[in-house]
């Protein structure tokens, strides 16, 4: 190997740096968040005895310190939130409502665009199309491997089968099925899975990812394919956290197993059924990675987010890029507020 | 044994990182020794207007990576040694992206490589550029037609000159093939087709093309429009084109693009090797002409740098197993539309020193130093044709070089970044894949503003 020390020096220099600072920042945040309790502590406890020892009542729990105190373990999270979170948030609204470099302001304009423009009109009804059919697909298909490997033989290792591709990235899985999907002319040896399939049952080979809508569909099977694996697993948490007691009851009433699904499994597992679909809603409203490796948005299968990318960093139009995020932004706050709301529900339940 | 290793390996790191110090140490010292001692020799006697600028560093960002990046590296180095000018190249695939990116964050490069005067033209009119200083433009006008320098103006201010080129209007071919076949290189577009009719009456189709090339997929078929709006119309028309002043769906746009069309997209005609015409929206312009040297396809145009994509072992040269010709006028009389593209050197800083690369890399000297080293190609006038080894950089350097020759830039590169690469480019995938250029015309045209 050729590895010249003198030519790599500066970048190994930076790495030594890098881990110099990081030491001494997470061994400095690990020692104040030691120090700092410790010091009030000892504070509380020298005041508890000096009033002890004065024959003094004992001091209140002081307010004002205690905010402090909360302050104190508050403050790094807020301000990075804020740095990280609130600001840029703020900072995008204000530039959907300015012209492509930032520089005037054009009310609505960029909104009125959004909704004219035929190719974006498009990419709204692409993305409408997978965040209703990524999740409810998704956690069926979940939910159905879940009930039916539940206490089969060999349940570990058909659900590791169906968990194995979450582990692989989205870019690496549109890679995978661009393969499945790849074309070659009809005089050529087939490369492409699903070509192959259909040139041995005597079709033509087709250009699966050219023919709009059916592409859209076909690149939402490669996020189902990544995204069923986790369904499954937190729903098969959720039935193997039935209460065994209502599952032997139900038995004793003498339920068929679709009774059993329908009025036991599904009712005790809704909790973690909605956590599911909420995260796969949100995750396929931000899908981006799978567009851009398998079509690049071409031949009409863009969504918001990758349209908004392309927008705002390689067509230089920030204002108009900066309108799809806040739209995007619109379209996940339901599913969030949903999500809340469920969650507050529970607790008042439970 | 399990147990004495740990120690060793601690050992070992210890010594790794007491080295990196100690060369970091040893490296500064003799860079700098070694420029002083050099600087007065007779080698660097043409260094001497830039030099005075001794440990000084200017950064430079461009999209050239790779082998490509090292050939730069060594462009240079002999400056580097006469001037003590440290110059830090960083090569990104996602230049055009992060350029912007860096630029608006403050940490922007001190000299960039911008390969299309639309995003130049966007930086100058934010005022994120420097004016080129008064020996740069000296220098640029020395070397540069104004053809060339006019894409670097904005608003009446110079700001960079041009460093690579390229001819984009080659069309690659197997001289085997065509002294095998009894086939002659046409020179007129009625022999171009005449020529595409005879190979589509043998068993293989004359054209093959490609357009996939990831997230710039489209633009080899924005080049195939560029090069027929230079044939089918005037160089004045082009320009009005590429500026706005006539909509893009103009209909003399639209006889360009259909002029493409009776190539592009004739079953007859493509799609050599890969299947018919849709298949060309999903072939890699890397792919594209390949099978040219496997007999299954006769014709591909494409840009002189095609040449570095050939299969290893595939011999460019005019008597080898492929090389190119000029991809042919419509109408002679007209001149010889050349359709081609390049890099601008473009300063976000103006330190003196930046401003001393700035002007030699527009120098002749600089132009034949990477000359050279070989695979390149400049518009440079100085470019001393003894220098270009490579029989297609010659073959380029002659047609950029040629009075008669017509040059204009590389249209998708001169709107702006949202017509030149994002509607135009999806536009043109878009009619590949079967819609009618009236539609696809009217989409981009209301996408610009």
């Amino acid at each position: 190997m050729n590895f010249d020390f003198a030519e790599q020096s500066p970048k190994l220099m930076m790495l030594l740096w890098g881990l110099v600072a990081f030491a001494v920042v997470v061994g400095g945040l690990l020692v104040l968040l030691d120090a700092v309790p410790s010091y009030f502590a000892r504070r509380r406890e020298a005041q508890f005895a000096a009033a002890t020892a004065s024959g003094a009542p004992l001091p209140g729990r002081s307010k004002p310190r205690e905010g402090m105190f909360a302050t104190f373990f508050l403050l790094p999270t807020v301000l990075l939130l804020m740095i990280g979170l609130v600001v840029p948030a703020i900072r995008t609204t204000l530039l959907s409502f300015m012209d492509g470099g930032s520089q005037n302001w054009v009310g609505l304009d960029n909104y009125r665009w959004m909704f004219a423009e035929d190719s974006i009109v498009r990419v709204l009804v692409n993305t409408l199309v997978w965040v209703t059919l990524v999740p409810l697909v998704a956690t069926s298909i979940g939910l159905i491997y879940a009930v039916l490997v539940d206490k089969a033989r060999l349940e570990v290792v058909a659900k590791s089968l169906i968990f194995m591709p979450m582990a692989i990235s989205f870019v690496g899985a549109s890679i995978i099925w661009k393969f499945v999907y790849a074309y070659r002319g009809e005089d050529q040896e087939q490369i492409g899975l699903l070509n192959q399939i259909v040139v041995s049952l005597g079709g033509e080979p087709r250009q699966w990812l050219l023919d709009s809508p059916l592409n859209t569909l076909l690149l939402i099977v490669i996020m189902v394919w990544i995204q069923a694996g986790f369904a499954m697993v937190v729903l098969s948490a959720a039935i193997k956290a039935i209460p065994a007691d209502i599952v032997e009851a139900a038995r004793l009433d003498g339920v068929t197993p679709w009774q059993m699904f329908w009025q036991i499994t599904l009712p005790s597992i809704r909790p973690a059924l909605i956590v599911v679909v909420v995260t796969i809603s949100i995750a396929t409203l931000k899908v981006f990675d799978i567009v851009r490796t398998s079509t690049n948005g071409n031949y009409d299968t863009s969504v918001i987010a990758n349209e908004m990318y392309n927008q705002a960093f390689r067509y230089g139009q920030n204002g108009q890029g900066s309108a799809l995020a806040v739209f995007l932004f619109i379209l996940v706050i339901p599913i969030v507020i949903f999500q809340i709301r469920n969650l507050r529900q529970q607790r008042r339940e439970g | 044994m399990a147990v004495s290793a740990r120690p060793r390996q601690a050992l070992a790191i210890v010594g790794a990182i007491g080295l990196a110090l100690s060369a970091t140490a040893c490296g500064t010292g003799s860079s700098s020794n070694g420029g002083s001692s050099n600087a007065d020799s007779a080698e660097c006697a043409p260094y001497e207007k830039y030099q005075g600028h001794d440990g000084k560093t200017v950064n430079i960002y461009s999209s050239i990576r790779d082998i490509e990046a090292d050939r730069l590296a060594e462009s240079w180095k002999q400056f580097e040694e006469c001037t003590g000018i440290k110059i830090n190249h960083e090569g990104s695939g996602e230049f055009e992206a992060q350029l912007p990116v860096r630029v608006d964050g403050g940490n922007a490069p001190d000299l960039a490589f911008i390969p299309q005067p639309g995003l130049l033209a966007r930086f100058a009119e934010r005022n994120q550029l420097k004016p080129a200083s008064d020996e740069t433009k000296a220098m640029a006008e020395q070397n540069y037609s104004p053809d060339w320098l006019k894409y670097s103006t904005i608003n009446g201010t110079f700001y960079g000159a041009p460093l690579g080129s390229n001819v984009k209007s080659f069309v690659w071919y197997s001289p085997k093939m065509f002294q095998e076949k009894g086939w002659t290189v046409p020179t007129t577009w009625d022999d171009l087709i005449k020529l595409s009719d005879t190979i589509a009456g043998t068993d293989i189709k004359p054209w093959c093309a490609g357009i996939e090339s990831g997230e710039a997929t489209g633009w080899p078929a924005t080049d195939w429009i560029e090069d027929l709006m230079l044939r089918t119309q005037t160089p004045e028309v082009y320009d009005q084109w590429t500026t706005h002043e006539i909509p893009f769906n103009d209909p003399r746009v639209a006889e360009a693009v259909d002029r493409a069309g009776t190539i592009l997209k004739n079953d007859k005609y493509v799609n050599g090797g890969f299947g018919g015409v849709r298949s060309i929206a999903t072939t890699s312009f890397q792919e594209a002409g390949v099978p040219i040297t496997q007999g299954k396809c006769a014709l591909h145009r494409q840009a002189s740098f095609y040449a570095n994509q050939w299969p290893e072992g595939t011999r460019v040269a005019e008597d080898g197993d492929v090389f190119a010709f000029y991809f042919p006028a419509i109408d002679p009389a007209k001149g010889k539309p050349v359709l081609g593209g390049g890099e601008f050197v473009t300063a976000f800083t103006d330190r003196p020193e930046v401003q001393a690369v700035q002007t030699y890399l527009a120098s002749g000297e600089y132009a034949n130093s990477r000359a050279k080293i070989g695979d390149w190609v400049s518009a440079n006038n100085k470019v001393d044709l003894a220098n270009v080894a490579n029989p297609i950089d010659k073959l380029s350097v002659e047609i950029l070089q040629d009075e008669s020759s017509v040059f204009r830039f590389d249209g998708s590169d001169l709107m702006p970044a949202a017509v030149g690469a994002g509607t135009f480019w999806k536009g043109m995938v878009d009619w590949i894949n079967g819609r009618d250029t009236a539609t696809v015309l009217q989409g981009i045209e209301s996408s610009w503003k």
